[in-house]
């Protein structure tokens, strides 16, 4: 590149050291070729890191709703002809009377000008089916106060709350544009002129199991599922992944069963999950007859997708203990299998912990071969065992995503931030870890 | 019940093994520990695997073998009931006399026929159940007897533990064989069915995907077409448009982080590249669904074009940028793994970065790059919630990319998504198509793997 630069004689008002003019501009320009250049790599990572903002804050600003809910006060009259008319107070009774009329009566009572058949219906639309079950929890703690009149703060119906939650701002719409029509916001404006709503953190998010309602669904039951399919995951891909990365790192000869299993192990790492659920689905509920739905069969399913995790991750943390340990156990009398259970292993267990926690981060954040193996029903109830169906978070996250409820969307978003929660929780323990621990030989 | 009992009674009895035979030992030495062979916590393990171990093979033997031979003798109670149905129908009836024996109920009034059936299950299962109980605790108590007596200061229990030990590292290592395995039989079963009812080429090469298979054989349209073209297009054509975002950001974010971000700055940007490879698919389908898809249709809206909400291109835009931090993180290995000497002796001839980059790095590293590509390839072909939740349903063999498209492994979630017939074209269909697509996926594995290893410049 130099060479034309000093073949051509240099003009006389320049030093010989001095370059020429044309290559002084081609110099220039490959300079700012290079800077260009450089400008690409940044204006790729700028991107990266950008479409990973818009995520988040896309996320977070649809999620943050979610955690908040709508309250509006009733006045309810918990009346006796209608609760307990024999007056004997018995559970079984109290358990199934018709709640839903109280509501309406105290919905009516609330807006005693609203006689036509349609506004009432309008009106009732707007506090959620839910209170009937919180008449009923209330009625059941405490019977004495049948019979009395209460102010209770029942739930808002999604489009209620939705309407709180934008600050009304929907009111501008054109009546046909938005969920609410005028009349329902000109109730809504009368119960907040009264003092009749109260926005607050919304705990049975935390608690409360899948619903067709959007104001009373919460993630409770899908946290069961996913932590009783971690359990199961965890009860049994970290024994067998320990054991076959030792297997491989310390015992196994040099043979073609050997190179069989890394192979295999290698390619496992790169099979789509959604294959793991068909192998599930065929193996676990069609030829063993295991429980559909079931966060066993979740938990067994995943435990397979991420064993090379596992494997991987063990080998290398197996393989980090320097021979000299390895040696000095050996002089003293050990036996191969001592020397690894009391010295290698040992030593080895900050990195076997690290791969361990972001393997399970990995299943937890997984739903394709779950769908296969029917985590996707409708389930209303906590689970109460590994047995019992269930379903995860990211399965309930898509199964919200799907539904066609405006009052779900925040649900999904809220659900995402609390999966994402506890990933970044799950990656900072293994970085901690790996930093507390980790040992330099 | 028995079973449970089992295994209970199991656990009581190794744990008691172990805590005895460590005693006897002593006790058969009189204290005197430096007179045994093996330390006396080998000979309470000796004890425990040989009263547990048969045992467990027992109970898991007859576990996998249960369903089978119960279904046999459910077949001939049901004899009339079934002579003459198809397959499908026997296997239904035989799982409602399943459920029946379990106290659940079935969805349609049973037949008396069927209950004595279910009654005789249920008292088969129990009866059976309970010689394994009796069986698997005499095989238990031989275990411990034969253990037992042989306790001595003579016994070599550790190397007896220690090759137990061993052949359990090695069955440990053996599962992930036995999962390809598995999953090879699964699909090949189901699909070796399916193609028992749609020929092959029809499949491989039909154009036209609409399993809408009827649930009755007599409704009309009751067969469905299941050709795979249009699925493998709508597949490719959604991954060429992630690798089209994914492959320039991923390698100019790789070259940059590699030779001209400094030390801190690497420190910084790399982590938070992680998460996007951290996030889970269903979040990227959310956000492809709820922001991407929107954002694109009304700005196709605002120049005039018809784009569908379920674009091929909103679900490709969002899956480029899942495997961005996949591309970005194998092509910096192997740009990593490019000797200083390559770059040095650029530099030294004048060249500038870009220059050293492009003509020297580049070119050396790719293989591994080209690798990387294969294996992002293999990624998004298997990618599932994303297309899942953004692109369409109906098979569209177009090449718009604001049309909505299906993929494999849509529509093996639709075909297996809810309650159906095991035994149904459809649900065969899923099977067929997971076939394919595991295929596919290891095919570009193995290519990749090949490409990187045989193309590898060797620097040593």
């Amino acid at each position: 590149m130099t060479d034309i630069g000093a073949a051509l004689p240099n003009p006389p008002d320049k030093k010989p050291w001095q370059l020429s003019d044309a290559m002084t501009r081609r110099v220039r320009r490959r300079k700012r070729a290079d800077i260009r250049f450089q400008l690409y790599g940044v204006g790729a990572i700028l991107i990266a890191l950008g479409v990973l903002a818009i995520l988040l804050i896309s996320v977070i600003g649809a999620g943050l709703g979610g955690f908040v809910q709508t309250r509006l006060a009733l006045d309810v009259t918990f009346d006796e002809q209608i609760i307990d008319p024999d007056g004997t107070r018995d559970p079984a009774k109290l358990m199934q009377a018709n709640y839903s009329t109280i509501l309406k009566d105290a919905i009516a009572k609330a807006y005693p000008d609203v006689t036509e058949r349609q506004d009432k219906r309008d009106l009732q639309k707007l506090f959620s089916n839910s209170a009937r079950y919180e008449f009923r929890d209330k009625v059941l703690g405490d019977p004495s106060i049948i019979g009395t009149t209460q102010r209770v703060w029942v739930l808002a119906a999604s489009d209620a709350d939705v309407f709180f939650k934008q600050g009304g701002t929907s009111r501008e719409l054109a009546e046909g544009d938005r969920r609410l029509n005028d009349k329902q916001i000109v109730w809504l404006d009368q119960l907040a002129d009264r003092g009749g709503v109260e926005k607050g953190f919304n705990w049975s998010f935390f608690t409360a199991a899948d619903s067709r309602e959007p104001e009373s669904a919460g993630i409770g039951g899908a946290l069961v599922g996913s932590f009783f399919t971690l359990l199961i995951t965890l009860a049994f891909c970290v024994p067998i992944g320990v054991m076959a990365a030792i297997y491989l790192e310390e015992f196994a000869p040099k043979n073609r069963l050997t190179d069989l299993i890394e192979v295999n192990i290698n390619n496992l790492a790169a099979v789509p999950s959604i294959i793991f659920g068909l192998l599930g689905l065929a193996v676990f509920i069609q030829v063993f007859h295991l429980p559909r739905s079931a966060p066993l069969v979740g938990g067994l399913t995943l435990s397979l997708m991420i064993l090379p995790t596992i494997i991987v991750a063990t080998r290398a943390a197996l393989k980090a203990v320097p021979p000299s340990i390895r040696e000095a156990a050996y002089g003293v009398g050990a036996s191969p299998i001592q020397v690894v259970t009391s010295h290698v292993l040992p030593l080895a267990m900050p990195g076997v912990l690290t791969g361990t926690i972001i393997g399970m981060a990995h299943a937890l954040g997984e739903t394709a071969p779950l769908l296969m193996i029917g985590m996707v029903a409708f389930i209303v109830d906590l689970p109460g065992g590994p047995t019992d169906a269930a379903t995860v978070l990211p399965v309930q996250i898509f199964l919200w995503a799907d539904s066609p409820e405006r009052g779900f969307e925040e649900k999904t978003a809220a659900g995402i931030m609390v999966l994402l929660a506890f990933l970044i929780l799950m990656n900072s323990i293994a970085i901690y870890l790996r930093k507390r621990f980790e040992v330099r030989w | 019940m028995q079973l449970t009992i089992l295994i209970g009674a199991l656990v009581v009895l190794t744990v008691l093994a172990f805590v005895y035979g460590r005693r006897r030992a002593l006790v058969s030495v009189r204290g005197n520990r430096r007179a045994l062979h093996s330390m006396p916590v080998y000979h309470g393990w000796l004890v425990s695997i040989w009263c547990g171990l048969p045992a467990v093979l027992l109970l898991v033997l007859w576990l996998a073998l249960r369903g089978t031979i119960l279904e046999s003798y459910i077949e001939d109670a049901l004899g009339p009931e079934l002579a003459g149905t198809a397959t499908d129908m026997k296997s239904a009836l035989i799982d409602d006399v399943r459920a029946l024996a379990a106290g659940e109920r079935i969805a349609r009034e049973p037949a008396p026929a069927l209950l004595e059936a279910a009654d005789r299950y249920a008292s088969l299962k129990s009866t059976a159940d309970a010689a394994v109980l009796v069986i698997g605790l005499v095989v238990a108590g031989l275990g411990l007897g034969f253990a037992w007596r042989r306790i001595g200061p003579k016994l070599r229990a550790r190397n007896n533990v220690e090759a137990v030990v061993r052949v359990v590292l090695l069955l440990c290592s053996l599962v992930a064989i036995v999962t390809t395995i598995g999953i090879v039989l699964s699909v090949l079963f189901e699909s070796i069915r399916f193609f028992g009812r749609i020929p092959f080429w029809d499949f491989l090469f039909g154009l036209e995907w609409s399993p809408q298979m009827a649930i009755r054989t007599d409704q009309v349209g009751a067969s469905g077409a299941f050709g795979i073209i249009p699925l493998f297009a709508g597949t490719l054509y959604i991954t060429l448009i992630a690798l089209l975002i994914a492959m320039p950001i991923g390698l100019l974010s790789a070259i940059y982080m590699a030779e001209y971000a400094s030390p801190r700055f690497r420190d910084v940007a790399k982590p938070i590249l992680e998460i996007l490879a951290g996030v889970p698919t269903v979040v990227y389908g959310f956000f492809a669904a709820l922001t991407v898809a929107p954002a694109f249709r009304d700005a196709g809206a605002a120049l005039g074009l018809g784009v569908s909400s379920e674009s091929a291109l909103a679900a490709g835009v969002v899956m480029g940028i899942m495997i961005i931090p996949f591309i970005s993180s194998l092509t910096d290995d192997a740009i990593v793994a490019v000797p200083r000497s390559l770059r040095e002796g650029a530099y030294a001839l004048g060249a500038t970065k870009a220059e050293t980059v492009i003509n020297v790095i580049v070119p050396a590293a790719l293989p591994g790059i080209v690798a990387s590509f294969l294996l992002a390839v293999s990624r998004a072909i298997g990618e599932t919630m994303i297309v899942v939740m953004a692109a369409g349903l109906t098979a569209n063999l177009t090449a718009n990319p604001l049309d909505s498209m299906t993929t494999i492994t849509v529509q093996i979630v639709t075909l297996l998504v809810g309650d159906q017939e095991f035994d149904s074209p459809k649900t065969l269909a899923a099977f067929a198509l997971g076939l394919a697509l595991f295929v596919a996926t290891l095919a570009l594995n193995i290519v990749a793997l090949h490409v990187s290893r045989k193309y590898r410049e060797r620097y040593d």
